[in-house]
């Protein structure tokens, strides 16, 4: 490698897109400014009703307070991520970010059982989005959140928002009632596709359906692995759905899962899509054509092989033009941009993974 | 080493090993279940009364419709009868064939899947049963995994203990997507008696449809259960390590048998990083899972998964940083390859002796002993 590969993004002042940050409320309530007064009363009485048994918990305990970094906390008392000034000094100016890409996780509209609250919910939180965030902080982009159990008023969210620059991508939750390719979520990807916006699917919802489909684990040791493995069911099903065979201009975006299994994964139903292909013929190219056309993949948290080197042999496979680069700040397992990969980029490897890639994605200027 | 099967190996000119002469150890082979006639002999008087009274048939597992073409290779198809039916065509497909010195069968037929308990557990018994009397009474080269009701954990202790007499089973079967988590605790009189009677946990691809086969619901196509066959897989790793199984259970062995194996490495490296985070959660867990799995856990070959060039398949057994963990399989009759050519391409020929039969005679305590080989069984890697 030569010198000049291996400059570091400060000496090259590379401004990088991360592409998952957390903002956070104080509480659901900072949305009543967004929210009907019906739905206000609602969120008061019944509060947030998912199919998970805490009212104000994960069902699997988390690793930190707030599943947050303990120095994320702002002086003023808000909860990680709710406060705009500390964001900003804490990860924006602190590693240089040109643009940070918004996940909400909670409150969420998508998985509400009450979807008309849900629908209300998306509206509000989108509303938030622009006044407490994008409005405010030009670096930070959003992510429409939509009611995606109800594709109408998905649909009908989506359009609302449409073209507004604030917004560069829709999101949804992955954990959903049906398997995210099936025919109830097309019309969402069909508006997506007409309106040029990429679709987020960062691991978060409840969908009532066992974490594994061997049952549910004991530890959040095992849980927190296999929402990311449950990632790799959300790829599967949209290519085997035929949905990139349906809108070949579509591109989906895998956050928060690592990307060290795209791999294999794409061999996997590659061989057996060999063998059974009679059944799907609506999915017309290997499978791995659509991992590497259509899906995009966001590093945190990173994989780790015990062998530094193997981690370019992963990304030599998946394609370096797939990844991007993504902090999850604030929460616990926060990727530093300066250490998280432990192998040296060259500068135009760098280049792609921490910005060109996602900036053409999400066409930022 | 093993004196034995190297000397039983003569290398053809391009290096390789030919499966024929090699003295293979098959851990994956599919004997059929004709249907409930087959097992009428083998039940009680009440639980045949049951059977014939209720009309109760056609419990071949959903995760393998017989007409699919990868669960039947062309010419592993007999005329008129399910593919793998009948001891004197499996023998000569599966075993004569590919010189292929012990072959482990692993009946599929659904009865782990049945909700009521002492009708799975009759039936697991006729199953193992029928095993016995039709196929390895029939050949010395067939060994036998016992079905246990997986519903009950006693009952299906008791059904280990029962069969452990017959050292011909030499291991214990249970489906990939059960109920529970395998590590569970309610689940460890299943492990304990395999433990004790050196019997691993066989972990084979397929579901009690108990839980829908994706953590989203359930899929449209048969081929997507099929992918995710490996992510459960995953998840029953995960939870015998961090339940701490292996820690209870110290000579306790785990065979994946069907699952791909080439996600292994990254899962590795997922696991280890969780674990090294989380692992005031789990006490008990006090090496890596990689370390953990990589003693205890043995994958089969078929299906591959590979990578499209022998390069990538070398890098990714390198990832795997262990010769010990695969295990031969033809996975007969399921259609993964053509003629001959089980072995997929990349594998290096000095891991062929381990892949082949050194490291399955290490895994199954009941393949040692008979003269297969010398080799000594497993210590913890250093």
């Amino acid at each position: 490698m030569s010198q000049t590969e291996t400059l570091t993004h400060a000496e090259t002042r590379l401004q990088i897109i991360d592409c998952d940050i957390h903002p956070a409320m104080r509480s659901a309530r900072d949305l009543y400014p967004f929210l009907a007064q019906r739905w206000r009363e609602h969120l008061d009485t019944y509060g947030l009703r998912l199919p998970a048994p805490f009212t104000a918990s994960s069902p699997y305990p988390k690793a930190a307070p707030a599943l947050s970094r303990a120095d994320a906390w702002p002086p003023n008392g808000a909860p990680p991520g709710a406060d705009l000034d500390f964001m900003r000094a804490q990860l924006l100016d602190a590693y240089d970010i040109g643009f940070g890409i918004l996940h909400l996780l909670s409150p969420s509209g998508m998985d509400q059982r009450n979807q008309a609250f849900g629908a209300a919910l998306c509206r509000a939180i989108n509303e938030w989005q622009v006044a407490t965030w994008t409005g405010p902080e030009p670096r930070l982009k959003g992510s429409i959140a939509l009611p995606g159990e109800d594709a109408a008023a998905a649909v009908a969210e989506l359009e609302h928002w449409a073209g507004h620059p604030d917004f560069v991508q829709v999101s949804m939750v992955t954990h959903t009632i049906e398997p995210l390719g099936r025919r109830r979520y097309w019309p969402i990807y069909e508006a997506a596709a007409a309106a040029g916006l990429p679709v987020g699917l960062h691991t978060s919802g409840y969908n009532g359906h066992a974490v594994t489909a061997a049952g549910w684990p004991s530890f959040y040791v095992e849980e927190h692995h296999e929402v990311a493995i449950s990632q790799q069911a959300v790829a599967a099903s949209l290519i085997l759905e035929g949905v990139f065979a349906h809108l070949p201009d579509l591109r989906a975006v895998i956050v928060e899962a690592g990307f060290a299994w795209v791999p294999s994964l794409g061999w996997r139903l590659d061989q057996h899509w060999a063998r059974m292909r009679d059944e799907v013929p609506h999915v017309a190219r290997p499978p791995s054509e659509y991992m590497r056309q259509n899906l995009w993949y966001t590093t945190q948290p990173m994989d780790e092989p015990e062998r530094p080197r193997d981690l370019r042999d992963v990304m030599d496979w998946i394609g370096w033009d797939r990844i991007l680069f993504a902090t999850d700040y604030p929460h616990w397992d926060f990727d530093e941009p300066r250490d998280a990969f432990k192998i040296r980029l060259s500068d135009g490897e760098r280049r792609r993974v921490f910005a060109d890639n996602a900036r053409a994605l999400y066409r930022l200027p | 080493m093993s004196e034995t099967i190297a000397r039983a190996a003569p290398r053809h000119p391009a290096g390789r090993i030919p499966l024929p002469g090699a003295g293979a150890i098959d851990c994956d082979i599919h004997p059929a279940v004709s249907g409930m006639a087959a097992l009428l002999p083998y039940l009680s008087t009440h639980w045949r009364e049951q059977v014939t009274l209720r009309g109760i048939d056609g419990l071949d597992s959903a995760s393998y419709p017989l007409r699919v073409s990868a669960h039947g290779r062309p010419d592993w198809r007999p005329e008129n009868a399910k593919p793998g039916s009948g001891p004197a065509t499996l023998i000569a497909h599966a075993v004569d064939a590919f010189g292929t010195a012990i072959a482990i069968c692993n009946p599929l037929y659904g009865v782990q899947a049945l909700p009521n308990a002492d009708m799975s557990a009759a039936l697991c018994r006729a199953v193992n049963e029928w095993l016995a009397h039709e196929y390895l009474d029939r050949d010395p080269r067939l060994r036998g995994s016992a079905l246990v009701p997986l519903r009950d954990p006693d009952l299906a202790a008791a059904e280990i203990e029962r069969v452990a007499a017959d050292r011909r089973f030499v291991q214990v079967l249970v489906p990939a997507m059960g109920e529970a988590p395998l590590g569970r605790r309610l689940h460890w009189p299943i492990l304990r008696a395999a433990e004790r009677h050196g019997m691993p946990l066989g972990i084979h691809a397929g579901s009690m449809f108990k839980h829908a086969t994706s953590s989203n619901g359930w899929p449209s196509y048969h081929l997507e259960d099929t992918v995710l066959q490996s992510h459960a897989f995953q998840a029953q790793l995960l939870s015998l390590v961090s339940e701490g199984a292996f820690a209870e259970f110290p000579r306790l062995r785990v065979v994946l048998l069907e699952a791909g194996f080439t996600w292994l490495p990254q899962f590795l490296w997922r696991a280890t990083r969780t674990w090294r985070a989380m692992r005031a959660e789990v006490p008990w867990v006090d090496r890596s899972p990689a370390d953990i799995i990589r003693e205890h856990v043995r994958v089969t070959i078929q299906p591959t998964d590979a990578p499209p060039t022998a390069d990538a398949m070398s890098r990714v057994l390198a990832q795997l940083g262990s010769d010990r963990m695969l295990l031969f399989s033809t996975d007969y009759p399921h259609w993964h390859f053509d003629g001959l050519d089980a072995l997929p391409a990349g594998i290096p020929d000095a891991m062929l002796p381990r892949l082949l039969s050194e490291n399955a005679l290490e895994t199954y305590p009941r393949l040692q002993g008979q003269g297969l080989c010398a080799w000594t069984p497993v210590k913890a890697e250093p």
